[in-house]
């Protein structure tokens, strides 16, 4: 992103834009990321609501995965999930391994 | 026209609010203040204004409530004093670095430890770096126009910057003195329509204020705040010649007395001005050439403008009703700041008085004079900075 010089800035640092947010790709801050395990998602969507970013991938009220651009690993979803039968449908992996 | 009454700085002040009719205030009772805030509450009970009054449980929440109806895209104004400014301070720096226009009469006050109720400059000298312009008054009548003229500064496009319009503690919030109040039509005139901008209410254009700003732009916004500050003094030029055209009262960015060809001068803020012109128009009896400076907009300073007017002086004493504990008065440093640009120097010295409410007395306006006559006779400073008017 080009960065802007001081005379071009908005007064106040007031945003203009909205939903700009989405041009903050967060991913990278990532240490863990959440692995799905599709066969003991009981489709809950527990994941989608306490995901406290929006990076629970949803399609026709179903989980379909997780959106990488902006999951910054915080491990909610997985300390959430009930999983089936004792397992769980995501689980934390490390970064890079 | 208006009328001529009999007021107190405080009812003046209040007066200038109910006046302009802000769209929202919230305040939190503070001494000498209160009663400024109490006088304008009253006027929102008996509906002489439109005003919304938020009544908060601190000063913190008091400029807090100020910045989010300010970005909500009202009229906001409030007041306060002394610790409840120091218990704003967080937030002076929000309003100004977010270009809020909040108007704020602060009603000058000591500063706690030791607990101390009068009048002393320490809690707007405190604010100075804040980002807040900042009028100082002499009297009522300055208050009342200084408040009446913050909005239309404050709230230039230009600027959109919070404004404070200082007067002394219990010697002008609670002394009655003549005013001449300006009629209702015309003030609302003066002031006008509230120019909305960028604000958070209009539901069309969703926007955010107080992003998180880190290394790769904080810099590059207080630049632009920097630039801002820069254009305040033709700002404050302007409405003050427009005010002259509606209420025949002349206001620049200071006041001179008998400066022009004075040989020694005093540089002071607010009430006391008021007693040391009485001296100097003695001591221009007695043939001495003495003058007097009184800033009136003291953020941003107006530095080339003031060492004009100091060219030809040989010695300034500048008396600060406020200490930077292990530095010089705030007052001193700026004069400091602004003869250093002068070719021919004058000497200059700082004296601390009156803090705490403690009277600022004839004798000690005297005895600073003769100060100034030696050192402009022998070229010497025997000491930079010096208590006057302590018990020794």
């Amino acid at each position: 992103m080009k960065k802007k010089l001081w005379e071009k800035l908005t007064p106040g640092s007031v945003v203009l834009e909205a939903g700009n947010a989405v041009k903050f790709k967060t991913g990278s801050w990532r240490a863990f990321r959440p692995k799905w395990v599709e066969e003991n998602c009981i489709q809950c969507l527990f994941c989608w609501m306490y995901c406290p970013d929006m990076s629970v991938n949803v399609k026709d009220g179903k989980m379909t995965g997780f959106n990488y651009d902006y999951c910054k690993g915080c491990g909610i979803c997985a300390l959430e999930c009930p999983g089936k039968k004792g397992n769980k449908a995501i689980v934390m992996e490390q970064e890079g391994k | 026209m208006g009328k001529i009454v009999a007021v107190t700085g405080n009812e003046a002040v209040a007066e200038a609010l109910r006046q302009i009719n802000p769209d929202v205030c919230a305040a939190y009772p503070i001494t000498p203040a209160t009663d400024l805030m109490q006088r304008f509450a009253g006027f929102i009970s008996n509906g002489k204004v439109k005003t919304e009054m938020v009544l908060v449980e601190s000063e913190h929440s008091a400029m807090s409530a100020c910045i989010g109806a300010a970005a909500a895209g009202g009229r906001v104004a409030t007041a306060t004093s002394s610790q409840g400014l120091a218990l704003m301070w967080e937030m002076l720096y929000i309003a100004a670095g977010t270009r809020l226009p909040i108007v704020m009469p602060l009603v000058n006050r000591a500063l706690s430890a030791p607990l101390n109720i009068h009048g002393d400059h320490s809690d707007g000298m405190g604010a100075r770096d804040t980002g807040w312009i900042q009028l100082y008054s002499e009297n009522a009548q300055e208050a009342y126009d200084n408040t009446i003229q913050a909005f239309r500064i404050a709230e230039h496009l230009d600027i959109r910057l919070p404004a404070m319009v200082c007067m002394d503690g219990f010697i002008v919030s609670h002394s009655i003195e003549r005013v001449e109040y300006l009629d209702d039509k015309a003030v609302q005139a003066f002031a006008g329509e509230y120019k909305q901008v960028n604000p958070l209410l209009d539901l069309e254009h969703p926007k955010s204020y107080g992003p998180l700003i880190l290394t790769d732009l904080y810099h590059e916004y207080k630049r632009a705040q920097h630039e801002v500050m820069t254009k305040v003094k033709g700002v404050v030029l302007d409405v003050a010649a427009d005010f002259k055209k509606m209420s025949g009262r002349e206001y620049g960015l200071f006041e001179k007395y008998r400066l022009d060809d004075a040989d020694i001068a005093i540089v002071i803020l607010s009430s006391a001005a008021g007693t040391t012109k009485d001296i100097i128009d003695q001591y221009r009896d007695k043939g001495i050439k003495a003058g007097l400076l009184k800033p009136r907009l003291f953020r941003p300073f107006p530095y080339e403008e003031v060492a004009e007017a100091l060219k030809h002086v040989k010695a300034i004493a500048v008396l600060d009703r406020a200490d930077s504990f292990g530095g010089y008065g705030p007052l001193f440093m700026e004069l400091c700041s602004t003869v250093i640009s002068l070719d021919k120097k004058p000497l200059i010295i700082n004296k601390i008085y009156g803090l705490g409410g403690r009277d600022y007395m004839p004798d000690q306006a005297e005895k600073v004079l003769n100060e100034l006559t030696e050192i402009a006779n022998t070229g010497k400073i025997k000491i930079v900075k010096e208590y006057i008017g302590v018990r020794e």
